[in-house]
């Protein structure tokens, strides 16, 4: 029998809840458990398997100068690198300070900010290290995670759509949510992947894939100028899950000093 | 070294949800030092939410945790509700317990078999347990599903659901949606049942201590999303009240903040925010004089709410060897199969008693004002406040997370737990450690966010 291929899952500064879509692969888990080995996956086991790996999985953004050192670290114990989640792909939620002064926020949390050591952004982790492929999501969903790893394990490329929200909710079948209810969405610049749930919800999809490959960020804010839009409210809607994506970023910036 | 020293080490405790660590020092036979590290880096999100709209904060502080999402959305949601002078009934609530339900049993099963199992059986996690115990993994696995299935349902996905918002819902479901999902949740009902009776059959470490529990406590249910903060040693408050009761504390050794609860016995004072030293803290007198630990979660909800379980769930427990009351944190893999079956009989008496609510939410305006919220996450109590403007801008927030109220009652079972077990082997010790750790089902991504932590620089 061929040795089974490695897989370790990292965390750096996250939620848990990416890693988390591996255990809620109910279905899946003791098939995907069985093709390959775990070999360090602290949420889920106790045991650690020496590297190298042949897949890591990494979720979290970079948030400490030690963080800084220890992904160079798992690079190099890592033929195939993968990031999970907007906190890996774009610096996640944490990344709100990135528009801050950091030293301001430790003050707010924390009685002793002496103590604290954190970087004064949250950065993404492919601006540290070579990625070999990013995951988008928050949380990334459970089915193109299987997909990706399936994809990496058969030495093929993962068939995961760089297309729009709003194609996904025309396959559904889903009537457009600003079209019909003049309820904001991000969908048009927002990558697809999730399979359009919230417009499914009646809700305005609030980005939490990030950007799609190259959005048209400057006519969907026009459009929800038109729809009574305060430019504070565009400058938060883009400033979400994956504010530190460079086209969310920038529009965000426009609309701030528009304000 | 004397032979009757040594040092236990656990740099990246596994099975807990994010990163801690532990530390216990074993000199002479006696425990010389015991800390519980929490190395998560800091995310602020108490800082960043000032200056977001009090509707964005249920999406937002739901990241905190990827495992609870559901119980930072409900307290959120219920703290802007009280702020802004709004109350969700009817219907709308049962919606809320309902989700609630779905998320308890989707976390308490993750931990049951998936976490804390392993343990008692000696695996190194459920994966390898599940060579020998295929059925039991798979039955869990089942049972977890239908729990993240009730989320997805309600909340259009497990992880970060996105239909709660402050008011209610996005959409409400037909009745006859919700009727799709009782053939699961009646199989789920048997399951857990099933699975509460197999965890009492474990073998449990004789082991309480005269801890205070501290829970919800409602008087028609067992608590979810309202109700009063009491504990078994006399505190009765309401949610208002609890930053007059419930204090963060600054402790040197570990650059964390715990939380305890200030002796009611005593004149009121602000309470000795001294640092411990390497003595055990004595449960109910804690660091200062004026405030101890305090123990959340199930197997706090069970000692205080027993009564308010309906008869088949109370007989249930009683079937796997609980009593009304039970202080032995190993046993709370019972205590947590157990309301994993309440969540299933809640879950279909609220689908049998459901109709479709006219609108999904109630309309909320923002009014400038303080308001707090706490509700029953799986691990325990999580308290919200927030300030808001007229316009509905947070000013201040301020998140008190299950697993922070929970980590000096950790460190204080381990100053007891240590020397009981001083005879075992390092590796074995080590072991023993952990899983008095994972007692707690201790989330750490949640507690870290206002963590202090220790950089080692060499
Ligand atoms: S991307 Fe979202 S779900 Fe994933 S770890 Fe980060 S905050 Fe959690
Ligand atoms: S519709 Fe948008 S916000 Fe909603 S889950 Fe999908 S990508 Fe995320």
């Amino acid at each position: 029998m061929p040795k089974k291929p490695k897989v370790a899952v990292w965390k750096f500064a996250s939620c848990d809840g990416c890693q988390l879509s591996l255990l809620d692969c109910e279905d899946e888990l003791l098939a995907v458990a069985g093709a390959i080995e775990i070999a360090n996956f602290p949420e889920a086991s106790r045991a650690v398997i020496k590297g190298p790996y042949d897949i890591s999985l990494v979720e979290g953004s970079v948030t400490t100068p030690h963080d800084a050192e220890r992904i160079q670290e798992v690079r190099r114990v890592s033929k195939f690198l993968i990031t999970i989640g907007a906190c890996a792909t774009a610096g996640g939620i944490q990344a709100l300070r990135n528009f801050k002064d950091v030293k301001e926020f430790i003050s707010i949390v924390y009685a002793k900010p002496e103590y604290i050591s954190t970087l004064e952004k949250s950065t993404p982790i492919a601006e540290h290290v070579r990625v070999d492929f990013e995951l988008r999501g928050c949380p990334v969903n459970k089915y193109q995670l299987v997909e990706v790893i399936n994809a990496f394990l058969n030495g093929r490329k993962p068939n995961t759509p760089t297309y729009s929200v709003c194609v996904e909710c025309k396959r559904r079948g889903t009537p457009c949510v600003m079209v019909a209810h003049g309820t904001p969405c991000l969908g048009p610049v927002t990558q697809a992947g999730c399979g359009a749930i919230c417009p499914a919800y009646h809700r305005g999809c609030y980005g939490c894939f990030g950007p799609k490959e190259t959005p048209n960020t400057s006519s969907l804010s026009a459009w929800w100028r038109r729809l009574g839009v305060k430019e504070q409210d565009l400058v938060r809607a883009f400033r979400g899950f994956n504010a530190y994506a460079e086209p969310f970023r920038k529009e965000s910036e426009a609309y701030e000093q528009k304000q | 070294m004397s032979r009757n020293s040594k040092t236990i080490r656990v740099d990246y405790l596994a099975r807990v949800e994010g990163e801690g660590a532990l530390y216990v020092k074993v000199r002479e036979n006696k425990v010389a030092d015991v800390k519980l590290k929490i190395f998560e880096p800091p995310r602020f999100f108490e800082a960043f939410l000032r200056g977001r709209s009090f509707t964005e904060a249920p999406d937002i502080t739901a990241r905190i945790c990827g495992i609870c999402p559901i119980a930072y959305q409900m307290s959120s949601c219920h703290a802007m509700e009280d702020v802004c002078g709004v109350k969700v009934d009817g219907q709308l609530r049962a919606l809320r317990r309902l989700i609630y339900c779905g998320e308890w049993i989707e976390s308490h099963v993750l931990h049951v078999a998936m976490l804390h199992a392993p343990d008692f059986l000696g695996y190194e996690s459920a994966i390898h347990m599940a060579k020998d115990h295929s059925d039991l993994v798979k039955k869990a696995l089942k049972l977890k599903k239908i729990g993240n299935d009730l989320v997805t349902f309600l909340g259009g996905r497990e992880i970060h659901p996105i239909n709660v918002r402050v008011g209610g819902f996005y959409k409400v479901p037909t009745k006859r949606e919700l009727q799709g999902l009782v053939e699961d949740l009646k199989w789920a009902r048997d399951a857990s049942y099933d699975l509460a009776l197999w965890t009492g059959t474990l073998e449990f470490p004789d082991f309480e201590q005269d801890y205070e529990f501290v829970a919800l406590r409602h008087p028609d249910e067992y608590p979810f999303n309202e109700g009063r903060l009491v504990s078994t040693k006399g505190l009765d408050i309401a949610i208002r009240e609890y930053e007059e009761y419930f204090v963060e504390e600054h402790v040197e050794h570990s650059n964390a903040l715990h939380s305890v609860l200030r002796r009611r016995d005593l004149p009121p004072q602000s309470p000795s925010l001294k640092g411990r030293g390497s003595t055990p803290p004595s449960l109910g007198e804690g660091l200062g004089e004026r405030s101890g630990n305090y123990f959340v979660g199930p197997l706090a909800r069970y000692n205080i709410n027993f009564d308010k379980l309906p008869r088949s769930v109370q007989k249930a427990a009683k079937d796997a060897g609980l009593g009304p009351v039970c202080k032995n944190p190993f046993q709370s893999i019972i205590v947590r199969s157990v309301e994993t079956l309440y969540a299933c009989e809640e879950a279909l008496r609220i689908i049998s008693e459901y109709e479709m609510p006219e609108r999904p939410s109630v309309e909320v305006h923002p009014r400038a004002g303080v308001g707090c919220g706490c509700t029953e996450a799986p691990r325990g109590i999580l308290y919200h406040r927030y300030r808001i403007d007229d316009q509905g801008t947070i000013l201040d927030a301020k998140i008190v997370p299950p697993t922070s109220q929970n980590q000096k009652t950790i460190e204080s079972d381990l100053w007891h737990f240590v020397p009981k077990n001083i005879n075992l082997s390092k590796d074995q010790l080590t072991w023993k450690c952990e899983q008095a750790i994972r007692n707690y089902d201790p989330c750490i991504s949640c507690a870290t966010h206002f963590l202090k932590i220790e950089i080692e620089r060499e």
